[in-house]
Formats: structure tokens, sequence, C-alpha cells
């Protein structure tokens, strides 16, 4: 018998989004915490949209750099926020892949009729950040804590030595490596052969594609100033490839002998605080709340690579990820409109396009029969990218799929675009929006 | 909320001591709170001469549940309980010798007025008399009602309403809304309303149920004030501020259950822009409110171009544009639309260092009388509110000295609020007042400036 009590799958609606100005690490927002800075998101998206006490299917967001009192941040901030308090949430993290995969868990919820609309978000401090003690230490202060003696407790004491009190940061390092993601993404570029010109000029145009759109107003409604903020604080309208060749580079310690150092703190992305979210929805609740559909999430894929002793670089997986999700699809790379490539690195966008024309790398990485081919550039990060807003590892996500998706709708419907983004821990998240 | 000096004059010793000096003693107005009555007290009507709007307020204020008493008895008798509001019907007026007429009446009658009590005169338009006689009589009304504002007490207020023939239907909406403590701040103002089709049965306390209204400059002030009391009354608002207004513009709009539209009005495409929002959101609009306006002081002498352009790109040009695109568009103006403008007055005044806003503000008055003709042929209206001292955050960073001069140079002594602007406002965007067209309001407490 024909189960009729479950709707058959349907595309999840992009209605629209809305983030916070990106700051600059220990600057603006550099008292906000993780919490605050997703709360006023939350309520930015809540006021575009009227959602004011209304209850939405799931709220989901992460971060990737946490403190002990994140514990259930999503939730916590939906809570602070004007919501209707019985909203569900949760959190989820995948490293700079954070914020879409929550996207695409919330759109695979709505796909399945489990829910009829939600919240994907994320956020990230570099400011804010959490300190740890040592485990030295941490072991003494938990037997300090349970202790149940005076006696117990000066013997924990005792332990304690002036070496331990220096407390650990967080550092954008891979733990199996010990190497920070720039020492990674140097590593690839050096393989790949992506030169300093071109970093730098994919550099520039991220900026001034980026200043462009703020002009117009293309960031009206996706962005709400956030402690006095009001643009992307690393946006520099004014970057030139003059400038930019004048910087040092900062990482290549890992490289061999004689190579040649080619990033730089201007094309790479610097620390970055902010957030970000999306607002999903069934095609019917969105039309019931007279809320615009932008576009609609079509398919999403995952891969991870092998960094650690496989030979592959740090950040390709999404070079994998991509063709899968293209032969599910029956599409080839060219058949996009718009190609938003997070620019972890102006060198990890050159690398992963360079992977996908290169017919050996294609056969014996990809098992393709022929290269997935080359894009057209014009088509690439439209209205600038990481490069010039800033990176808060969880907010890129929902800072790509509302601005790809307000740029398909306004392209006219039946425009695709393709979502690249890779994530620490040699991971990749890519997706497909269609207007 | 009151301002520092007429809390410490309503206080025990401040009422002591401003007694004894001769200082001002401004009252705590009376301002209107939702579920409160129209008035606190009863009304009484009069006539000078055959009037023939008597009838008619007796019943729309009955059908408010006020208490209509009956014009005070030449032996005295009826004269013991306090009134709530005085009101003239005038439309009988002939000659200059029916005043005495309207002199026997109002004499003993504003003796009776509570604190925050009304005075309202009803007349016929003095363009429209039959002989030059007539005419005086008539305007004479003009030289009456500002002389009682500045002779009532206790925050009391007077104004008159000017209703020619065929406008009987127009009277319900200003006279509600002079008694009320919605006009607690205009005092003094000679308002005409012309015939129109006057819709009935409007909710009192959600008079903009159903409504989508705009208000630009929505983020802080006196547009933030609106906003709540447009959604107080019932509508939906949309909350129209710059982009870098957002994170205040977003409080406002969660705060009253709106939306927030983030758009730099003078944006080439903003008309556009706001339009198709208005359309794709809300499928058209019932309510623009023009609040957004900037100052850029300056001597005309000492003027730039920046500063003379961009208040003039704020205050009076983006008003023209989508008023324009609006009417252009044809469909996503509702029927019955209203469009309310912000003037100042320092538009009728004149304000040394503000050659360029006093302009932008005089060209709104402007802006909207030419505009009435236009806006009734679709049962629409446009019309104008000029506040005068409202204390805001930018009246707060003045001078004391100049602060305390603006705030005291008018009848009630005292600056308005925000929220007395909203609710003039408010009460213009109200489907009733479809009868008041092409008008501006002063706000101003009968400010001495520009009157």
């Amino acid at each position: 018998m024909a189960s009729n009590s479950k709707p058959a799958t349907r595309k999840a609606a992009i209605v629209g989004g809305n983030r916070i100005p990106f700051a600059r690490s220990n600057s603006t927002y550099a008292q906000a915490s993780n919490q605050d800075m997703l709360t006023a998101t939350i309520d930015g998206l809540v006021a575009r949209f009227g959602l004011q006490g209304k209850q939405v299917g799931e709220v989901v967001a992460g971060a990737v750099l946490k403190h002990a009192r994140d514990f259930n941040l999503t939730r916590e901030s939906v809570l602070g926020s004007k919501l209707d308090p019985a909203t569900p949430a949760y959190d989820v993290q995948q490293a700079c892949g954070t914020g879409l995969e929550a996207a695409i868990l919330v759109a695979n919820k709505i796909a399945l009729g489990q829910i009829e609309s939600g919240i994907a978000g994320g956020v990230d401090t570099t400011s804010d950040a959490p300190l740890a003690v040592g485990d030295d230490l941490r072991r003494i202060l938990i037997s300090l804590n349970s202790a149940k003696t005076l006696q117990d407790r000066l013997k924990a004491i005792a332990k304690i030595r002036p070496g331990m009190i220096a407390p650990e940061i967080p550092r954008n390092a891979e733990p199996r490596t010990g190497l920070a993601m720039g020492e990674h993404a140097q590593l690839t570029a050096h393989e790949w052969e992506i030169g300093r010109e071109e970093q730098d000029e994919l550099t520039v145009r991220s900026h001034q594609f980026m200043a462009a759109a703020y002009d117009q107003g293309f960031f009206d409604d996706l962005v709400t100033p956030f402690l006095g903020l009001t643009r992307d604080q690393n946006l520099r309208p004014d970057s030139s490839a003059e400038k930019l060749a004048k910087l040092k580079p900062v990482f290549g310690r890992a490289l061999p002998e004689g190579a040649e150092a080619t990033m730089t703190a201007g094309n790479s992305t610097p620390l970055t605080d902010g957030a970000s979210a999306v607002l999903l929805a069934s095609d019917e609740w969105a039309e019931e709340q007279g809320l615009p559909v932008l576009a609609h999430l079509v398919d999403a894929q995952t891969a991870a690579v092998d960094y650690v002793h496989g030979g592959e670089g740090l950040l390709m997986a999404p070079v994998y990820a991509v063709p899968k999700m293209l032969a599910r699809n029956g599409l080839t790379l060219q058949d996009f409109d718009f190609y938003e490539i997070h620019e972890a690195f102006a060198s990890t966008v050159l690398a992963t396009m360079k992977a996908w024309e290169d017919p050996a790398y294609c056969k014996e990485k990809l098992g393709l029969d022929a290269p997935l081919g080359s894009i057209d550039r014009s088509k690439l990060n439209v209205h600038g990218s990481s490069l010039a807003a800033g990176h808060p590892f969880a907010a890129t996500g929902g800072r790509i799929v509302a601005s790809l998706a307000k740029t398909l709708h306004a392209a006219g419907p039946g425009k695709r675009g393709l979502i690249s983004i890779c994530a620490a821990g040699g991971q990749g998240v890519v997706a497909i929006l269609e207007s | 909320m009151a301002d520092w000096y007429t809390n410490f004059a309503n206080s025990g010793f401040g009422t002591t001591l401003t007694k004894q000096l001769g200082l001002p003693r401004p009252a705590v107005l009376r301002r209107y709170e939702p579920g409160e009555p129209l008035l606190p007290g009863p009304v009484i009507i009069g006539s000078a001469g055959q009037g023939r709007l008597r009838d008619t307020v007796a019943a729309v204020l009955r059908d408010a549940d006020v208490t209509v008493l009956s014009p005070v008895a030449a032996d005295g008798s009826n004269d013991g309980e306090k009134l709530g509001a005085v009101v003239l019907d005038a439309t009988g007026l002939t000659t200059p010798a029916d005043l005495a007429s309207a002199h026997d009446f109002l004499a003993p009658a504003i003796k009776r007025l509570r604190p925050s009590g009304r005075v309202l005169i009803l007349a016929d338009p003095p363009q429209d008399a039959d002989s030059p006689a007539q005419a005086a009589a008539r305007q004479a009304i003009d030289g009456l009602v500002r002389s009682i504002g500045k002779e009532l007490l206790n925050g009391s207020t007077a104004n008159a309403v000017y209703v020619p023939e065929g406008a009987e239907a127009s009277v319900a909406s200003p006279l509600k809304f002079f008694l009320s403590g919605r006009s607690a701040y205009v005092d003094g103002q000679l308002l005409a309303v012309s015939p129109a089709d006057v819709p009935t049965g409007e909710d009192a306390a959600k008079p903009l149920a159903g409504k989508v209204a705009v208000v630009t400059g929505a983020a802080r002030g006196i547009g933030a004030a609106i906003a709540k009391v447009m959604a107080r009354d019932g509508a939906h608002v949309v909350a129209v501020d710059i982009p870098a207004a957002g994170e205040s513009l977003a409080t406002v709009a969660n705060e009253i259950g709106g939306t927030a539209f983030q758009l730099d009005i003078t944006a080439s495409d903003a008309p556009q822009r706001l339009i198709e929002h208005l359309r794709e959101r809300h499928g058209g609009v019932d309510v623009i409110v023009h609040n957004a306006g900037i100052t850029r002081d300056k001597l005309l002498v000492n003027m730039d171009a920046a500063r003379w352009n961009s208040v003039m790109a704020v205050n009076l040009q983006a008003q023209l544009d989508i008023t324009q695109a609006l009417l252009d568009d044809g469909e996503v103006l509702k029927p019955g639309a209203r469009v309310v403008c912000v003037s100042s007055q320092s538009g009728i005044a004149g304000n040394r260092g503000q050659t360029n806003y006093a302009a932008s503000k005089a060209g709104v008055i402007g802006m909207v009388r030419a505009w009435a003709p236009q806006f009734a042929e679709r049962n629409a209206t446009i019309n104008a509110v000029a506040p005068g001292f409202i204390v805001t955050e930018m009246t707060a960073k003045m001078p004391i000295g100049t602060r305390e001069v603006g705030s005291r140079i008018n009848s009630l002594q005292q600056g308005g609020l925000p929220v007395d602007v909203a609710e003039t406002i408010a009460w213009l965007s109200q489907p009733g007042s479809a009868g008041v067209n092409g008008q501006t309001v002063r706000v101003c407490g009968q400010s001495m400036l520009g009157a």
C-alpha cells in the first residue's frame, strides 16, 4: 500500500538572509560573544521578515571556536531573540563548512516535509576566543573541585607549578600536522604553481566587486549594522595590485628549499568576527507569510581528503565533492550562471579551478574520463567574497548562500549557482542553488 | 514623560515658587492612552446663529460615549460639572453682530474647563461667504480662537475647523482628534476640511487595522515614535531608514512587530526598490509617512553646496520622487491611500542658520497643497505636519538657554514630545480623515514663531 503520510521530497526555498558586517579580529566586536552576535543576527533576520513571536521549524547554527559557555549556543541565542521561545534549535560544527552545512540540514528537513521553515546560521569570534588552561593544571583543578577534605584540597593546590598558569591560546593550526592552514595552502599553491600576481589580482577583484556591491545597495537587505559597524571592516575599496605587491609573504615555512612564498596578509583572509543567518522554507510557507522565494537549494555534497598521509592538499576536498554532485544532477561545470568559491586564500580558489582543468589530476584523483574544464571568470564571486569581507569561519556559508540566492533571483528564473567551501580537517561542502 | 521644568513646576515646592515668581507654569498634558475615554469629562455644545453642525457633532460624540450637555442657561443653571471640552458651532454666522452670542456661550463655558480641556470652534470658510460682512464674521473666528488658545491655562487648547457646505461628514474625524489626548500639543490651529467620501465604522481602538504603513526615518526620534503609534493603532509598519541606521531600525521593527527595510531614499532607484518591496511583500501600501529628514545648519553666506544639496535631496526631493513614483505606478498605492509629509516650524517661520532646511520644509507645504486635488480624485489624501519644538535627542544637545527659551515660547509653555507628532500623523492616516487634504497641521503648542 502506498504511503501518503509522508510528502514526496521538495526543494527548500531560500527566502533571504541577514548578517552583521564582519569585523577584523580584536576590533569592533572584541567584546561581543558568539551568542551576542548570533542573537543580533537572528534579530536582524526577524526584523527583515517580520518573524517577531513566530515559530520557525528549527534553527540550526554553529561556531568553530566555542567557549565552554557556548553550550547550546543556538538555542540560547533563539531564547534571547525575538523569535517564539518555543522554537527548537541545535548546534552543528564542520569547521568552515559549518554555515553551509547548517543550511543543507535545514533544507533537507524541509525537503522531507519534517519542517516548513528554518533558519541556518553561523558565528565566530577570534577576539572573544576561548582560552584553556593546560591539561596538567586542568586535572589539578578538577581534583581540587572534587576534594572532600581540607587536606586533600591543600594537596591538590600544592601540585600547581608556575609554569602551568600560562593559558593555551587556540591556534589556527591543524592538530594532526601542526601546520597553520595558511602553511597548508602555501604548499598547495606551490604544488599547483599558483603565482603571486594572479593571487593578488583575484584579491583586488574581490575588494572592488564587494565595494561596488555595497555602493549599489546590494547588501541593503543582506546586512544589518552591529555595534556601529556598517560595512565589512576588512573591505578596502582602494585595494590595488601595486599595494598588494608590496606585502611580504607570511606563510611558507613548510615549503621546500628555494621555493617562492606567495601568500601574504593581503591575499589570505584575516581572522574575523561575525555572524550570518539564512531563512529557508517550503514554497507554501513562504507564500503564506507573503515572503519571496529567491532560489531553491537543489543539491549538496560533502567530501574529505587525506591531507595527513594521502598527499592531497588540506583545502582540496571541494574539488572532489563537486564532480560527484554534478554527475548526480546531470550537469557539467559549465552549466552555471554564477560560481561562489570561498576565498579562504586567493590561492585556494585558483588551485581549485586549476585542478578541475587538469586532465591528469581529474583522471587519477577524481576518476573522471575528462577534466571538468574551466569556468567563466566573469561569473565567479561577482559581489566579492571572503578576501574582501573577511571570514568568520562558521558565518561564511550563510553569507554566501544569501548573497548567491539574491544574485540568482535578480538574474531571473532558472539561473543556477554553484557554492564551493573548503574547510579545516581536509573537508569540503558544496551545493547548487537555482532560481 | 515631561521635561524637568514641567516636573519641577508641578511639584509641591515648585508650584509655590513658580507662582510667586510669576514663572511659566507648564501643565502635564493629557495624552492619549489606549482604552481611555475620548474625554475625561462632558462636552458642552453651543451655537452662534443657526448652525448646521450641532446635531452632527452631538451624534458623533454620543457615539464615542461622551456625555453631551446643553448650553449654559442664562440663569446660570447647569454650571456645576467641570467640562472636558467646549464646542462652538459657528456655522450660522451672518454678520459680526452674531459673534456676541459666541462670546455669551464661550465665556462661562471656558471657566468650567478641566485641565487639558478643549475648545473647538466650527465655522464656514471665509472665502465662501456671501457678503463682506459674513466673511468678516467668519474670519473673526481666526483671531478669536488664537486668542483663546493664548488665554487658556492648565494644558488646555483651542482650535478651529473650517467646514464648507457639503463637508459635514468630514467633521467627525478632526472633532474626535482635537477633543482627544491625541492632540495634546496641537494648539491654536485652523484646519480646513473638504467634502469627501468618508468611510464609517472603523475600530476606534485600532483605526489603522489591516493597513500597511511605510515610515521613513524610523530608526530613531520622531520616526520611531511614528512607527510605534501607527503599530499601536493596528498598522503593519514597514520601517525604513538608511542602511547605516539598520541596527536601531531592526530594534524598532522588532519592538512593534513591523518589518525593517534599509534604503537610502535619495538613491536614484529608491522609489522603484520601495515599490517592488511593497508589491512583493505586502501587495501594496495604504500609508506613506515621509518623515526622514536631516539638518546641515550654516548661515547662508557660509553654506557650501554639499550642505544645501543633501538637505534638499533628503527633505524634499525624495518625498517628491517617491510620491510621484507611487502615483505613476497606479497599483501599489491602494485606494484611499494616505500620504503624510513631515514639514517643520522652520518651514513656516524660518530659522537662522537653516536656510536650506527651512526652504526644504516650506517646499513640503507647497507640495501637499498642490497635490491635494489629484489625491482627492483617488479618494486619497496628502497632508503635512509641521512640528514645533519637540524634545528629542537632537534638542537635548542644544545649549540649555536656547533649549529652555525654545521650549517655553508657546501657549503650553513646554516642548512637545515625539509622540505628539506621531499622534497627529496617525490621525491624518486614518480612513476617517478622508476630508482632511492638502493641509499642514502644526504640532507646536501654539508657538509664537511663524504664527
